[in-house]
């Protein structure tokens, strides 16, 4: 298939179809609702399964339901309804199911805006469910990015048993660029899911049972610590981040998704200043990229993390960097996109910036 | 000789039941397991267990089953029904569960006419959590948050489920039935069978409603619970066929 030009939203609902997507079931939301409006006409054409909830708290436990039969299965919010899903994920992670969360983030708290915005790194990555769990978070910055990594984010999510959550904002969902559908998945080994709810017949003496339920406090540490080393597999494999202009830079930026994009020209603007600007560019938020910290030149002089947010994943860039440079941040909220100039500023007046 | 006349229904795990004693619960069990062997669907059947007293019950059914968060079952279900239409799906569920904090999840599911089955066990208060009032508690039941009893200005009515759900056009078949003497448990088994039998038509949703006890919670003997649920219970959920799409 040659490029076509195409809106973030319908992009990541055809590479869901492309990724082998069984089943959506989702709620209206804006700014992703071209998710479920596009995957209404062609999955159900492609008798395959579509269906609108009656709530997002009801998508999620859908998504559950399939995803414990075996299926491939996804559901797609945006930020308060990505607030009633944390339930579900919970229990997805703790049943070990896999599936598909596609999370457009718009401007919060409460119901916050429409706009873009970058607030919910916390809810995807600290999660609001209940327990001891991860979701396997990417975040791309582009359109075609984020169809790469949806159509190999079935493969992951079965490979590891895990909900896999990819995060974009309203930007990405709603901008549109000349994309590639075609572009070669990794090839994973993918074992039978010889666990799935397909009733006895088909795997008979043994009983399937989707479960999270552990009351012997024994098993549930046993449990938990399963997921964990689940967890730290997950880190070793599927890290990914990308460095950018790093030969030897002044400064460090760090910053995913669209303020990555953002990012990029404050970094061309200033290199035309004599300034030499690298940026850590985060693609998996769980696991984070906490080693391509230690790739920070000696001579840099600080780091600054730039978000569409008051300042979420800074904790992350603190944890990483763990005291060796001095990090400031720059962010702006509530669906306001800066311009680059405004991180040329912060970079040249990096030391007003400095939060630790 | 010995001539084998009752045996445990291999639609039922060898799990020792977690139900207390003289709770109905444990022949509701029987019931279903008994309907999906003598309808020989136990093999592609799925069982979706709830949060409550039964939420055990995807270790006693013998099928594929699935544990749901609280209220959430017939979610669950329509999920796994969808993308599997040949299989037979059940969920299991008490009246907090249903009735309280899953109502909008069962409502849309019965609306959406889901091929599913729902055994809703109506004992009239939260058993697993200690006593505490259900929206089926009948007006001036003493329970562990109503403990001068339910009152109506405060607290509202006791729900009607099966009333309420026969207005809804997707439901193929509804049943209140009971459980407190052999014949009404032999009605109840009847009314079970059709609502599986219905879903291997691809009629639409069923359920049936149980009038259940719970003889710890109300405070009294087994014998006593199930008088209750006769004399207490029955006048204010009438047993009888709500909807039957298939009746003549």
């Amino acid at each position: 298939m040659a490029k076509v030009l195409m809106k973030g939203n319908e992009a990541i609902a055809l590479a869901a179809i492309k990724g082998g997507v069984d089943a959506f079931y989702g709620y209206p939301i804006t700014p992703q609702n071209e998710v479920p409006e596009y995957l209404s006409k062609h999955l159900l054409d492609a008798g395959k399964v579509f269906l609108q909830a009656e709530s997002e708290v009801s998508a999620i436990n859908m998504v559950y339901g399939a995803a414990g039969a075996g299926k491939r299965v996804m559901t797609s919010s945006s930020s308060p309804g990505i607030a009633l899903k944390q339930e579900g994920l919970s229990y997805l992670t703790a049943a070990e199911l896999p599936c598909l969360v596609v999370s457009v983030m718009r401007g919060g708290p409460g119901l916050g805006s429409i706009q873009p915005s970058q607030g919910d790194y916390y809810q995807a990555t600290r999660g609001g469910g209940n327990g001891d769990y991860h979701l396997i978070v990417f975040a791309p910055e582009s359109i075609q990015e984020t169809i790469d990594i949806i159509k190999e984010s079935f493969d992951i999510a079965d490979y590891y048993r895990n909900p896999v959550m990819v995060l974009v904002d309203g930007l990405i969902g709603q901008m549109m660029e000349s994309v590639d559908f075609d572009r070669p998945v990794k090839e994973r080994f993918l074992p039978e899911k010889n666990w799935a709810t397909t009733g006895t017949r088909n795997h008979p003496g043994r009983r399937n049972v989707a479960n999270s339920l552990y009351l012997d406090p024994q098993a549930l540490e046993n449990h938990n610590i399963h997921l964990h080393e689940k967890y730290k597999i997950v880190k070793k494999n599927e890290t990914r981040y990308e460095l950018i202009n790093f030969d030897n830079p002044e400064y460090v930026i760090v910053a995913y998704g669209t303020m990555a994009r953002i990012a990029r020209s404050a970094i061309e603007m200033l290199k035309k200043d004599g300034i030499e600007v690298g940026m850590i560019r985060p693609i998996s938020l769980f696991p984070y990229p906490e080693l391509a910290f230690d790739q920070i030149p000696e001579s840099t002089k600080g780091i600054l993390t730039c978000e569409l947010s008051m300042g979420q994943m800074l904790d992350d860039v603190l944890i990483a960097n763990n005291g060796r440079k001095k990090v400031g941040f720059f962010g702006r909220a509530g669906g306001m996109l800066p311009d680059p100039e405004e991180i040329v500023a912060a970079i040249k007046n990096f030391d007003e910036r400095v939060v630790k | 000789m010995w001539e084998t006349k009752y045996e445990k229904s291999s639609g039922l795990t060898d799990k020792k039941l977690s139900y207390c004693p003289g709770c109905t619960h444990g022949i509701i069990h029987k019931l279903v397991a008994e309907v999906l062997v003598e309808l020989d669907i136990l093999d592609r059947a799925i069982a979706i267990a709830s949060v409550g007293c039964s939420v055990f019950s995807y270790d006693f059914f013998n099928c594929d089953a699935e544990q749901s968060p609280h209220g959430r079952a017939c979610a669950l279900a329509t999920g796994a029904k969808r993308v599997l239409p040949e299989n037979i799906v059940f969920t299991y569920q008490g009246d907090g569960d249903l009735a309280s904090i899953g109502i909008a999840e069962t409502i849309h599911a019965a609306n959406r006419g889901e091929n599913i089955t729902v055994i809703f066990i109506n004992n009239a208060i939260y058993g697993m959590t200690g006593g505490q009032m259900a929206p089926t508690s009948l007006l001036g039941q003493k329970t562990t948050t109503s403990q001068d009893g339910r009152d109506q200005a405060h607290h509202g009515n006791p729900i009607h489920i099966s009333e309420m759900f026969a207005t809804i056009e997707g439901v193929a078949y509804l049943e209140r039935v009971a459980a407190y003497d052999p014949k009404h448990v032999i009605a109840a088994k009847k009314a079970i069978k059709k609502a599986f039998q219905y879903q291997m038509e691809n009629k639409g949703f069923t359920m049936v409603e149980v009038v259940a006890t719970c003889p710890v919670n109300w405070g009294l003997k087994p014998v006593d619970a199930m008088k209750w649920s006769k004399t207490a219970m029955e006048p204010v959920y009438p047993l009888g066929v709500f909807k039957d799409k298939g009746a003549k």
